[in-house]
């Protein structure tokens, strides 16, 4: 496990861009928090550390959005309008297999979906600014220790 | 002669089959929603199936079919919004314009779901170009403009989240559930703008849109108040929120405007059936020397429907555009953007 403190949103963009940098074909990144932590913005970065410099616009009402303009692809999932049900029909295990990186957020809701191993990124808020946000990178399965040694200072 | 065109809609929620005379006149707009269809099966029905747009289609035909009084034979045209949307919803309306198409030796024309929106407003008035469309969904945030009846390009954008996203989850915090667009707009009637969230991108010299940091304001709003043990008025916070809104979506249109002078402005989409939106931008053409005319979609209009779909249908049908039978759902269609608002990205 390990924690990173970030001070705002262009820091997190910073810290996602360090991360998306490290990605591999066929990684799984659930990222957890709350409405408003910072999840999308999160993927911004890694979307920029793929190398894919266009618009990452939040992906919850289409619940895929898919980015081809970079080192690799990039698979950006909301879930978040699943919370009853209804994601057995994505075939969300097709994007997890596949040669691209996939971003889920709200992966709670598709606990029974998910890969056995993956690197899970909780972003939190903190008492201290509406800024800060506490991220906690843990890895699941040992290919994906490398997040957790992500150079960022 | 009189042109009839049979058009799917199934790109999100909605499962919609309509029957359209000559792109003007509606001989029938079938819209199976989810609240049908909780009724009809007395369970809930998963937000977002592609099974319950099977279960749907064959119905919402047959009953559009019925209801226009037509015949297959009567047919010129099938046509169906091929993107964009969910890839499993948006096949399901494929599938059956294709099989429709096919077995009845008619022609097949895809349609961009989001000309759909836009020609929603023909049934109002004809379109007269050029003309500059605010298309506001649970999905989409665009503003785009026509030089002429089936050229479009997207001049400006959400570079976050989506307008009535954005309301589907501040809605979330106020204890109000999906779809909160319509509650919140009601609220926002009650109260007053006292918290003053900050209009982001407003004074910025580009046509697009943020939202994700007025959401984050508003969900701090509530979170600090939480932490004080206060409670904060929800009529008070919907106008707020609301206000904010409804600033940068009017404030860019009209900067949109003064770039791209048109005869028309069309407000579309689910977060057209807005009141404050339809008011506050009647008001603001009001104060421009030349305003250009403003056509809103009936609120049944608005929401998903095939009508729509057909509408554009006349116009790309005319425009010669046909698809094979190699149609697939392409769910990230999007139209192209301007050199300047591709700028602007960068």
């Amino acid at each position: 496990m390990r924690e990173i403190i970030t001070h705002d949103a262009a820091e997190t963009v910073r810290l996602g861009r360090a991360l998306g940098q490290l990605a591999q074909a066929g990684d799984v990144i659930l990222l957890d928090g709350d409405l408003g932590a910072g999840k999308t913005t999160m993927t911004k970065g890694i979307a920029r550390g793929l190398g894919i410099t266009g618009p990452v616009k939040s992906p919850t009402f289409t619940l895929i959005r898919e980015y081809q303009d970079g080192r690799l692809p990039l698979y950006h999932m909301d879930v978040y309008r699943l919370e009853n049900g209804g994601a057995e029909d994505l075939g969300l295990d097709e994007y997890f297999d596949g040669d691209g990186v996939s971003v889920v957020e709200w992966s709670e809701f598709i606990t029974d979906l998910l890969p056995p191993t993956y690197v899970r990124i909780r972003i939190a808020r903190t008492d201290s600014t509406d800024d800060t946000r506490r991220i906690t990178i843990t890895a699941h399965g040992g290919d994906y220790v490398r997040y957790e040694d992500v150079a960022f200072e | 002669m009189r042109e009839l065109i049979l058009a799917f809609e199934s790109s999100c929620d909605e499962t919609s089959v309509a029957v359209v005379e000559n792109g003007t006149t509606i001989l029938s707009n079938i819209i199976a929603t989810q609240i049908n269809s909780h009724k009809r099966f007395g369970g809930v029905v998963p937000e977002v199936a592609s099974r319950h747009h099977v279960q749907q289609i064959t119905r919402c035909t047959e009953e559009a079919m019925t209801q226009a009084g037509v015949t297959y034979a009567d047919l010129t045209a099938v046509a169906v919004t091929y993107g964009p949307g969910l890839v499993g919803a948006l096949l399901i309306g494929v599938t059956a314009a294709k099989t429709i198409a096919f077995a009845h030796h008619l022609p097949l024309i895809p349609v961009n779901h989001m000309a759909g929106h836009t020609y929603a407003a023909s049934y109002v008035a004809p379109f007269q170009f050029p003309l500059l469309a605010l298309l506001v969904s649970g999905g989409h945030t665009e503003l785009v403009y026509m030089a002429s009846r089936y050229d479009f390009q997207i001049i400006g954008d959400t570079r976050d989240d989506a307008v009535g996203e954005a309301y589907d989850k501040i809605g979330r915090v106020l204890g109000i559930s999906y779809p909160a667009g319509k509650p919140v707009d009601e609220l926002a009637h009650q109260g007053h703008d006292t918290f003053h969230f900050p209009r982001a991108m407003l004074e910025e010299d580009n046509l697009d849109f943020s939202f994700s940091g007025l959401k984050s304001a508003f969900i701090n709003t509530v979170h600090h108040a939480d932490q004080l043990g206060e409670t904060l008025s929800k009529a008070d916070l919907a106008t707020s929120f609301q206000d904010a809104v409804l600033d940068i979506l009017v404030g860019k249109t009209l900067r949109a405007l003064k770039t791209h002078p048109v005869h028309q402005l069309v407000i579309a989409g689910g977060v057209a059936a807005n009141q404050g939106l339809r008011a506050r931008m009647h008001d603001a053409l009001a104060t421009l020397s030349d305003p250009p005319q403003l056509l809103i979609p009936p609120l049944r209009l608005c929401g998903d429907n095939a009508a729509m779909i057909g509408a554009a249908a006349h116009v790309a049908y005319a425009e010669g555009i046909r698809a094979d039978w190699t149609l697939n759902a392409d769910p990230s269609l999007s139209f192209p953007y301007s050199r300047e608002a591709l700028a602007a990205i960068k």
